[in-house]
């Protein structure tokens, strides 16, 4: 079905423009046309089935669900509910105060909090549609192990030590039954979640669209210009330093998912390997300064230098076992 | 007069929220102390885990979105 979009692409390309496939210039313009084109139809798509789902989903459900269970089943499904919930970064500090005031503890919410930016809807189906389920899987996998294991690190440090006052006093006093109980927010209706729906189109769009040129940009640039060969030389999987480099440089790239997929496309059939593409990718959607920031609210300072640096430290090393495993 | 809070960190839908109500509000000629919460703590005190949540008189009656005119008229 996707391919109306490369069939868009050769006839504008090569038709109305008449560039030459094969030539630089031909390259990049259709990769730029089939790309931005892709990616806003599978957007609008998403976008608003998704908000629909948000509006009907209960969070507080979810929430119920992890208060009871037992600890390595509660990371695995921590991170598991993080992944299929799709929750928007302003929610964050809400969600964590209501899971930590449930007695849920600080490792299974942040199983929670750090799956939930790194696999979201809108980058896994960028992903299959643009580079392969292969990738897609490697990085849905990647994503649930790192939530996991950062989870259990957290609880291992008693991190809960290092909330600010009130949220630790909420978790030590957490009594579910009251919890739940007060928890009694009203439902939104079915009118209520289409116009929901319709105002987060529109405003997710607003905000991602010039990401997507951006991205999509220098992807077809990438694509066009960049030699297979220099790639190979400066960038391969014989320079250890370059998924650290990838994932710092990943850090004050803050863009979505939307705009970093195009780039990695195109990188990956430059033949970037593919574990520095990743730890890219994970750099950029998932390590914010902006939702860092949100969550100074609850957590110290320290707290928070150590979950960044669990975040890079695992991206790093996600980076070079992926590297190891695809080249031997 | 009703007691209105607009629980949300600050972001865009919430402040929105609480300029739909105010304008609702002036509309009928009804007086209300409305109040934006940004505080996290206040938040888990409600029980709110979405954004934005809206406060009649002390009880939760909104929460997850910008409510609609027919809501808003509702609580006033």
């Amino acid at each position: 079905m996707l391919s109306i979009f490369t069939d868009l692409a050769d006839w504008m390309a090569y038709t109305l423009f008449g560039l030459l496939p094969g030539s630089k210039l031909g390259g990049a313009v259709h990769f730029f046309i089939e790309d931005t084109t892709k990616i806003f139809f599978l957007l609008v798509l998403m976008i608003y089935f998704i908000a629909l789902i948000r509006a009907s989903l209960n969070i507080e459900k979810v929430r119920d669900y992890l208060a009871g269970k037992n600890r390595f089943i509660g990371y695995f499904m921590g991170s598991i509910f993080g992944a299929i919930t799709p929750f928007c970064s302003c929610s964050s500090i809400p969600v964590f105060l209501g899971f930590t005031s449930g007695g849920i503890p600080v490792g299974i919410t942040m199983a929670f909090l750090l799956t939930s930016p790194l696999i979201n809807e809108v980058a896994v189906l960028l992903l299959l549609s643009l580079v392969g389920w292969e990738i897609t899987l490697a990085y849905v996998l990647v994503g649930l192990v790192i939530g996991i294991a950062g989870g259990m690190f957290l609880d291992l440090i008693h991190a809960e030590r290092l909330l600010q006052p009130f949220a630790l006093k909420a978790y030590q006093s957490a009594n579910p039954a009251t919890v739940a109980e007060r928890a009694n927010t009203p439902k939104l209706t079915a009118k209520e979640r289409h116009e929901f729906a319709k105002h987060e189109l529109l405003d997710i769009l607003s905000r991602v669209w010039k990401w997507v040129f951006i991205g999509v940009g220098l992807g077809a640039a990438l694509h066009g210009y960049v030699p297979v060969e220099w790639i190979e030389t400066n960038l391969g999987s014989g320079q250890w330093w370059s998924v650290p480099m990838a994932v710092l440089l990943g850090i004050p790239l803050y863009s979505n998912a939307t705009g970093v997929i195009p780039v990695m496309e195109s990188l990956i059939t430059k033949g970037l390997p593919i574990g520095t593409t990743l730890a890219f990718c994970m750099s950029t959607v998932a390590a914010s300064f902006p939702e860092f920031i949100l969550l100074k609210q609850v957590m110290t300072w320290k707290l928070l230098a150590i979950i960044l640096a669990l975040l890079l430290f695992s991206f790093t090393v996600m980076g070079w076992s992926l590297n190891a495993v695809s080249f031997s | 007069m009703k007691q209105i809070k607009v629980l949300g960190s600050g972001c865009a839908k919430c402040v929105k929220t609480a300029a739909v109500i105010q304008a609702i509000a002036d509309e009928h000629g009804v007086p209300v102390n409305l109040v934006k919460e940004t505080s996290a703590e206040v938040m888990m005190n409600y029980g709110v885990m979405s954004t934005p949540a809206v406060v009649v008189d002390e009880v939760v009656v909104h929460s997850g979105s910008i409510p609609d005119r027919k809501k808003v008229e509702s609580w006033l």
